[in-house]
C-alpha cells in the first residue's frame, strides 16, 4: 500500500451473467481526499461502489484498507462498516418518522435501553461540529433534503469511518444545499476523511475534487490530478472518443436538415414541470429528427416528460400547426398526435403481465375508446404486422411481454406508438440496454419514418446515435437548456464543450 | 404558535389532536348532557367497560406502528373467553390455569400469524382475517351455546372492586356511595404504561416506529427487519390473549358473539388516537385517550335518546373515515411540501 | 429415449398445471371425489312438489348452484376490484344488508307489513341498484382518489353498513306478504329449476359481453399490472379503480335482491354475513393473484361454485354453521402459503435440488 493511503483496490473482476461489469479495475484513495468517480451509465461505477460496500462480493481482486494487514474481506453492509467504509446513497436510506438523533445512533448497538440524554447530547455534539442546521431532537422528515443527507453523513462520521462514499448525493439538492453539503465534505477532508464522490455534475467535479478516476466500459480508463483534466478532455474519456478523432463522424444516411421556413408542427414555449426543469421553449418540424443531449440527470428526460404531459405541467403554452392546443395529460398529447416511448422501460414502458399483443394495441385502444375494442382478429392482425415489420424475437402474439429480452421488449413499446401513426415521437434512450443489432435497426427505424414526414425527438447518451441521427441538437446541463446545435457545429467536439460548459 | 405545530414530530402531532378532541368532547358531553358526565363514576364506567378494548387496542398501535395490521383481536377474545369458561366451569378448574390458558391462545396466535406474516411475507389483512375467522369458528367448535361462569374464585375476582378514595358520590337517598374500578382497569393502565415505555425507552420500541417508517432503509440501518414484525404480532396476540382474559372478566360468561366487531373498534380506537395507518407514527397514550374518545362519544349517543343500536356503528365508522381522510390528506400535504 | 418421452410428459402436465382454470377445477374434482366417496347420495336429485303446488328439483347439488349463485355474482365485482386496485372489498356484506334494506323500504313504504307492495319490484330494486352502487363509490373514492388501502378502506363501511341498514327501516323488520317478491329467491311457477341461477347465468353473460365488447377488461388488467405505465399510454388510472368498486355495487345490488327474496324478509346483523370471506377466497382459489392485475373471470366463478360445494359438505357433516369459519379459514391459510413467492420459491428450490439429486443417484 502506498503511504497515505486508506484505501486500495487491485485488479477488481465482477461479472453477471453475460456481462462484464469489472474488468481489473484498480482505485486508490488518500488520506483527506476528495476523490471524483466518473463514468457514463453502464461503466461499472455502481458495481465498484457496491462491491466495496459489499452489497456484492468480487469475483477476483483484493481490497486493502489502512490500519488492517493484508487483503480484507467483504461481504455484507454490516461488514463494511465495521471495516470503517460508510456510504451515503441517492436515496435517503433513513426513517423519516424517527428523529434526527435517533436515525444516527439506530441499529448500531445491542443495548436494550434508549438512552435518551446520552443519545440526544452526543448527536448534538455531532451536529454541532459539521455545522449541521438541525436540532437532535427534530424529526428528521421535517428537515430539508440536504439536510437529511447530512444527518446521513454524520451518521457515518460518528461511526468513525475513514472512507465516506458519496453516491450522487447532490442530484436532489439546490445550488444552495449543495455549497452546504461541499462545506461539510471540506470540513471532513481536514479531518483526514477520504472521501469517494460520485456524481453527474460536471461544475461540482471540478468545484470540490482533489482527483478523478474515469472508468468506462468496466474497465479503468485513468486516475488524474483534477488540474490535469480540463472539462472537454474529460468529457471525452468519459464518451472514449479522442477528441482530434471525433471532429466529425457523421455518416451518409444522416438526416438532411430541412429549413423550408414553413410552421413547426408542434411549438412549445416557457414549458416546465413538477419535475423541476427550468422553462423551456422548443419546437420541431415535419420530417425532422431533433433530440436533447446532456449528461444523465441533465433533464433531457424531464424535458420530454413535461411535453408529454407526463408530469403535471406548470407553466407553458402549446401550438400544433400554429393553432393553441393544451396539454395536460398523457392521453392529450396522444389525441394531438404525440407518441412517447419512456426512458425507464420497465416501470413507465411494459405492462409486465400482458401479453405482446396486448402491449402494442393498448395505446390505440385506448384512443379508439372505451367501448369499441379491436376485435381479436383486429388485435392479431395488428401484432403480426408489428411482429413482422420490427422483426420482434417472440414465441407467439400471447406470450406475456415480461418474458423478452430487452430489446424486443423496447421493440413491441415501439410497435405500440407506430401502430398510433403519430406525428411526432418520442424516443426517451430507445436503445438503452439492447444488443447492437437492435441498435443499429431502430436507428434506421428513425431516419426511414422521418423520410415519411414523422417528426421526431431522439435521445440517447450514446452521442454516436444521435449525430447519425438527429439534425438538430438541443444541450442540455444542470435541468437548463443551455445550447442548440446543428448544421456544421453539430460533431461531437462542440457538443462535449456545451455540455462541459464553463470553459472550452 | 403555527411554527411549533409545524415543528411538532407527526407523533406528537396527532397525538395532540386526539386529547383536545376527547377534552372538548367531554366537557361538550357535561355541558350538554348535564350532570351524569359529572359524577366520577361515569368516567370510571366508561373505563370499566373498556378496559379490555384499551388493552387490545394497544396491541393493534403496535402492529399499526409497525406498518402492519391485526384483524384478529375480537375473535381471540370470543375465543378465550369461551376457552376460560368451558375449562373453569366444566371442568372446575383454577383461576390462575384459566389466565394461562389464555396467554397460551395469545402466544399461539402470535406465532403463526407472526410467521406468515414476517417469514412469509404474506399480507397482514388476509392472515388476520383467516385468524379472526378461525377464531369465531373455534369458539363455536368449543361450546356452541353462551353460558355464564359459576366458579366461585373467579367470580371473586370477577367482584372485585378497588376503591377510590374521595372520588364517590352521594346518590339519591343521600347515601354515599364510593367510586371504583375493576381489576381490568388496573390491568389496562399497567399495559399502556408499560407499552408506552416499551416503545419510547427501548431499542426493540425503537425499531417497531423505524420498521413502520421505512422498512427499506431500517434495513440499511442494521435492523433486523423481519424479526420486528415477527415480535409486534406476538406482541399484539399477546395482548389480544390479556384483553380477553380481562374481557372475560368484566362479563363473566362464554359466548361465541362476544366482542363482536372489538377488533374494528380497536383500530377505530388506534387511528382515532393518532396512529398511522401507513405505519411509524402513533403514540400508546395517544391510543389510550382514543378510546376514551370512542366510548364517550358512544355514551353521549346512548344519553343522548338515540339508544338504537345503530348508532354507535354509525358514529365510529364516521369518527374513522374522517380520521382516516384527515390522515391521508396530512402525508399527502407532507409529501409535497417535502418534495418543494 | 425414455427421459425424452418422460420430458414431454411433464411438459404436458406443466402447460396444464400454469392454466389458471385448472387450479379451481382440480378442487372442484377433488371435493366432488371425496362427496361420492363418502356418500353418493350427494349426487340424487329428485324432483317434487313444494308447499305452493310447483315443481321444484331438490339435492345437495342443487342446493350448490342455488345457494351459489349469490356468491358467484359477488365474485365477478370482487374479481375486478382485486384486479384493478390490488385489494379487496371487505364491506360486500354490509353493503348487501343496506341494498336489501333498501328494497325492502321501498316495497313496503311506511307500513312494515303491508298487506300489498308499495312500490313496483323493479322500482324497488333500482333504487338499491343506485344505493349499492353510491356506497361503492365511497369506497372507491376512499381507495382510488385518497390512496387508502383497500381493506382498510372498506372497513369503514364494514363497520358502519348493517347499522345503515337497520337505520333505513327503523331497525324493524319488514316482511312482503306479495308472491312475486319471493320468486327471486325460489321458483319461477312452473320451472323446476331456482330462479337464482338464472340471476346469477344472466350476470355471467352480461360481464362476458361486456368483458367482450368494452376494454374493462384490458384497462383493470394494465392498472393493476403497472399504474405509471398505464396513465403514460392514456388512461386514467383513478377512474378506472373507482369504476371497478362502483361495477361491485352492481353485484351486490344483485346479491341483496336474492338474499331479501329468499326470505321475503331481513335479518340485518345475519344476511350475508361472512360473504365477503367466501367471495376473496373464490377470486384467490379461481387463481388470480390478490395482489392485483391479471385475472380470469370464468377461474373466479368457478371458485364461487367450490367454495360453495365446501360449504354445502360442511353442512351435510353437520359442522354447524357457526363454525364453518374455522375451516375456511385453514383453507385460506394454506392458500395463500403456498401461493406466497417466498414458499413457491423455496419449492421449486427444492425441487430442483430433489432432481439434481435423482440425477446424481443415477
Amino acid at each position: 500500500m502506498k503511504d497515505n493511503a486508506v484505501l486500495e483496490l487491485h485488479n477488481i473482476h465482477k461479472s453477471f451473467p453475460g456481462v462484464k461489469a469489472l474488468q481489473g479495475v484498480d482505485f486508490s484513495l488518500c488520506k483527506g481526499e476528495i476523490h471524483a468517480l466518473m463514468g457514463e451509465n453502464g461503466a461499472g461505477k455502481s458495481t465498484l461502489i457496491k462491491v466495496l460496500t459489499g452489497v456484492y462480493t468480487k469475483d477476483e481482486g483484493e481490497i486493502y484498507l489502512d490500519g488492517h494487514d493484508g487483503a480484507v474481506s467483504i461481504k455484507s453492509p454490516q461488514d463494511a462498516q465495521h471495516a470503517g467504509i460508510a456510504t451515503v446513497y441517492q436515496e435517503i436510506t433513513l426513517c423519516p418518522n424517527l428523529s434526527v438523533a435517533e436515525n444516527m445512533y439506530i441499529g448500531r448497538s445491542d443495548e436494550v435501553i434508549q438512552n435518551w440524554a446520552k443519545m440526544n447530547a452526543g448527536a448534538a455534539k455531532m451536529l454541532e461540529s459539521l455545522d449541521i442546521p438541525a436540532k437532535p431532537t427534530q424529526q428528521l422528515g421535517s428537515c430539508s433534503i440536504a439536510v437529511q443527507q447530512m444527518v446521513a453523513i454524520a451518521r457515518a462520521v460518528d461511526m468513525d469511518c475513514k472512507v465516506l462514499i458519496l453516491d450522487e448525493p447532490t442530484s436532489s439538492l439546490d445550488d444552495q444545499e449543495v455549497q452546504k453539503l461541499f462545506k461539510l465534505m471540506r470540513d471532513l477532508k481536514a479531518r483526514g476523511v477520504g472521501i469517494i464522490f460520485v456524481t453527474h455534475f460536471l461544475d461540482q467535479v471540478y468545484e470540490v475534487c482533489d482527483k478523478i478516476t474515469v472508468l468506462r466500459d468496466g474497465k479503468l480508463v485513468g486516475e488524474y490530478e483534477i488540474k490535469d483534466l480540463p472539462r472537454v478532455q474529460l468529457v471525452s474519456k468519459m464518451l472514449g472518443k479522442e477528441l482530434d478523432d471525433l471532429s466529425d463522424i457523421k455518416s451518409d444516411d444522416s438526416a438532411s436538415v430541412l429549413e423550408d421556413g414553413s410552421t413547426p408542427v408542434f411549438e412549445f414555449e416557457n414549458l416546465s414541470s413538477v419535475a423541476g426543469i427550468k422553462p423551456f421553449d422548443f419546437n420541431i418540424r415535419k420530417g425532422e429528427v431533433n433530440g436533447f443531449t446532456g449528461l444523465l440527470g441533465s433533464g433531457r428526460s424531464e424535458c420530454v416528460r413535461a411535453i408529454f404531459g407526463a408530469d403535471k405541467v406548470l407553466t407553458g403554452t402549446v401550438k400544433k400547426d400554429g393553432k393553441a392546443i393544451k396539454i395536460q395529460k398523457p392521453i392529450d398529447a396522444m389525441k394531438n398526435g404525440i407518441g412517447y416511448l419512456p426512458e425507464d422501460r420497465k416501470v413507465d414502458g411494459i405492462i409486465g403481465d400482458l401479453s405482446v399483443r396486448e402491449n402494442i394495441i393498448l395505446a390505440l385502444q385506448v384512443m379508439k375508446g372505451f367501448f369499441k375494442p379491436f376485435t381479436k382478429a383486429e388485435q392479431y392482425a395488428f401484432a403480426d404486422e408489428y411482429i413482422k415489420a420490427l422483426s420482434i424475437k417472440t414465441a407467439s402474439a400471447d406470450t406475456p411481454i415480461k418474458s423478452l429480452s430487452g430489446g424486443n421488449q423496447q421493440k413491441v413499446i415501439l410497435a405500440r406508438w407506430l401502430l398510433t401513426h403519430p406525428d411526432y415521437l418520442i424516443l426517451d434512450e430507445p436503445t438503452r440496454g439492447i444488443d447492437v443489432g437492435t441498435k443499429v435497426d431502430i436507428q434506421k427505424l428513425v431516419l426511414k419514418l422521418a423520410s415519411e414526414g414523422m417528426s421526431i425527438t431522439f435521445i440517447s447518451s450514446e452521442t454516436d446515435e444521435m449525430l447519425r441521427t438527429c439534425s438538430r441538437m438541443i444541450v442540455m446541463r444542470d435541468r437548463k437548456v443551455v445550447g442548440e446545435l446543428k448544421g456544421d457545429d453539430l460533431n461531437q467536439t462542440k457538443i462535449m464543450s456545451t455540455i462541459a460548459g464553463g470553459e472550452a | 404558535m403555527l411554527k411549533k405545530i409545524k415543528n411538532m414530530t407527526d407523533s406528537n402531532l396527532l397525538l395532540t389532536i386526539t386529547i383536545v378532541v376527547f377534552f372538548l368532547m367531554y366537557i361538550g358531553a357535561i355541558v350538554f348532557q348535564g350532570k351524569g358526565f359529572l359524577k366520577p363514576q361515569t368516567f370510571f364506567n366508561i373505563l370499566n367497560t373498556n378496559a379490555a378494548l384499551i388493552i387490545l387496542s394497544c396491541g393493534l398501535s403496535l402492529v399499526m406502528i409497525t406498518g402492519g395490521i391485526d384483524i384478529s383481536v375480537g375473535g381471540m377474545t370470543a375465543l378465550v373467553s369461551m376457552c376460560c369458561a368451558v375449562y373453569l366451569d366444566y371442568k372446575g378448574g383454577n383461576v390462575v390455569v384459566s389466565m394461562l390458558i389464555a396467554l397460551a391462545i395469545g402466544l399461539g396466535f402470535g406465532l403463526v400469524q407472526g410467521s406468515l406474516v414476517a417469514f412469509l411475507d404474506i399480507q397482514p389483512f388476509i392472515v388476520t382475517l383467516a385468524g379472526m375467522f378461525f377464531a369465531r369458528g373455534m369458539t363455536t367448535i368449543v361450546n356452541t351455546n353462551p353460558f355464564n361462569v359459576e366458579n366461585a374464585a373467579f367470580k371473586a375476582l370477577k367482584e372485585t372492586r378497588i376503591l377510590i378514595p374521595g372520588m364517590g358520590s352521594i346518590n339519591k337517598k343521600g347515601v354515599y356511595v364510593p367510586a371504583y374500578v375493576e381489576i381490568g382497569v388496573v390491568v389496562a393502565l399497567i399495559i399502556v404504561i408499560l407499552m408506552f415505555i416499551m416503545l419510547k425507552w427501548t431499542k426493540l420500541g425503537r425499531s417497531f416506529y423505524a420498521v413502520g417508517g421505512n422498512k427499506q432503509s431500517a434495513l440499511m440501518l442494521g435492523i433486523n427487519v423481519k424479526m420486528t414484525k415477527f415480535y409486534s404480532h406476538i406482541i399484539c396476540s399477546m395482548l389480544g390473549g390479556i384483553g380477553g382474559y380481562v374481557y372475560f372478566l368484566h362479563v363473566g360468561s362464554g359466548a361465541a358473539t362476544h366482542a363482536q366487531g372489538a377488533e374494528m373498534n380497536a383500530i377505530a380506537s388506534s387511528i382515532i388516537g393518532g396512529t398511522m395507518l401507513t405505519g411509524g407514527v402513533g403514540n400508546i397514550i395517544g391510543t389510550f385517550f382514543g378510546v376514551l374518545s370512542l366510548s364517550t362519544i358512544q355514551n353521549i349517543v346512548a344519553s343522548a335518546g338515540l339508544d338504537q343500536a345503530w348508532w354507535t356503528g354509525i358514529t365510529i365508522a364516521s369518527m374513522l373515515c374522517l380520521f382516516l381522510v384527515v390522515q391521508s390528506i396530512v402525508m399527502a400535504r407532507k409529501k409535497s411540501s417535502i418534495k418543494k | 429415449m425414455s427421459t425424452k418421452t418422460k420430458r414431454s410428459a411433464s411438459d404436458i402436465f406443466g402447460s396444464i398445471l400454469r392454466n389458471q382454470i385448472t387450479i379451481p377445477l382440480a378442487a372442484l374434482l377433488l371435493l366432488l371425489i371425496f362427496n361420492f366417496v363418502a356418500d353418493p347420495g350427494f349426487f340424487k336429485i329428485s324432483l317434487g312438489m313444494n308447499s305452493a303446488g310447483n315443481p321444484v328439483l331438490s339435492g345437495y347439488l342443487i342446493t350448490v348452484i342455488n345457494m351459489g349463485s349469490e356468491l358467484a355474482i359477488l365474485a365477478i365485482g370482487m374479481t375486478l376490484v382485486t384486479a384493478a386496485s390490488g385489494g379487496q372489498d371487505i364491506s360486500v356484506g354490509a353493503a348487501i344488508a343496506i341494498a336489501g334494506s333498501t328494497i325492502l323500504r321501498v316495497l313496503c313504504g311506511k307500513d312494515s307489513r303491508p298487506e300489498t307492495l308499495q312500490a313496483p319490484i323493479i322500482v324497488a330494486f333500482l333504487v338499491a341498484v343506485i344505493v349499492a352502487m353510491l356506497f361503492g363509490a365511497f369506497n372507491g373514492v376512499l381507495v382510488a382518489v385518497f390512496k387508502i388501502q383497500p381493506m382498510v378502506a372498506t372497513l369503514i363501511l364494514y363497520t358502519a353498513g348493517r347499522s345503515i341498514a337497520a337505520w333505513i327501516n327503523n331497525n324493524e323488520l319488514p316482511i312482503v306478504s306479495d308472491e312475486t317478491f319471493a320468486v327471486f329467491g325460489g321458483f319461477i311457477p312452473g320451472c323446476p329449476i331456482p330462479t337464482p341461477c338464472f340471476i346469477a347465468v344472466a350476470c355471467m353473460i352480461i360481464i362476458a359481453l361486456v368483458l367482450k365488447f368494452t376494454n374493462l377488461g384490458l384497462y383493470a388488467q394494465s392498472v393493476g399490472i403497472n399504474e405509471s405505465s398505464s396513465r403514460l399510454n392514456g388512461l386514467n388510472p383513478v377512474f378506472i379503480k373507482w369504476l371497478t368498486y362502483v361495477i361491485l355495487g352492481v353485484c351486490v345490488a344483485v346479491a341483496a335482491l336474492i338474499k331479501t327474496s329468499r326470505l321475503s324478509s331481513i335479518n340485518y346483523s345475519v344476511i350475508a354475513k361472512d360473504i365477503e370471506m367466501d367471495a376473496i377466497l373464490a377470486v384467490a382459489l379461481g387463481g388470480n393473484a390478490l395482489s392485483g392485475g391479471k385475472f380470469n373471470m370464468a377461474a373466479s366463478i368457478i371458485g364461487a361454485f367450490v367454495i360453495q360445494l365446501l360449504t354445502t359438505t360442511l353442512y351435510k357433516f353437520e359442522v354447524q354453521s357457526d363454525a364453518l369459519p374455522a375451516y375456511k379459514a385453514v383453507v385460506v391459510i394454506l392458500l395463500v402459503v403456498f401461493s406466497a413467492p417466498t414458499v413457491r420459491e423455496k419449492m421449486s428450490q427444492m425441487s430442483k435440488k430433489l432432481k439434481a439429486g435423482k440425477k446424481e443417484v443415477a
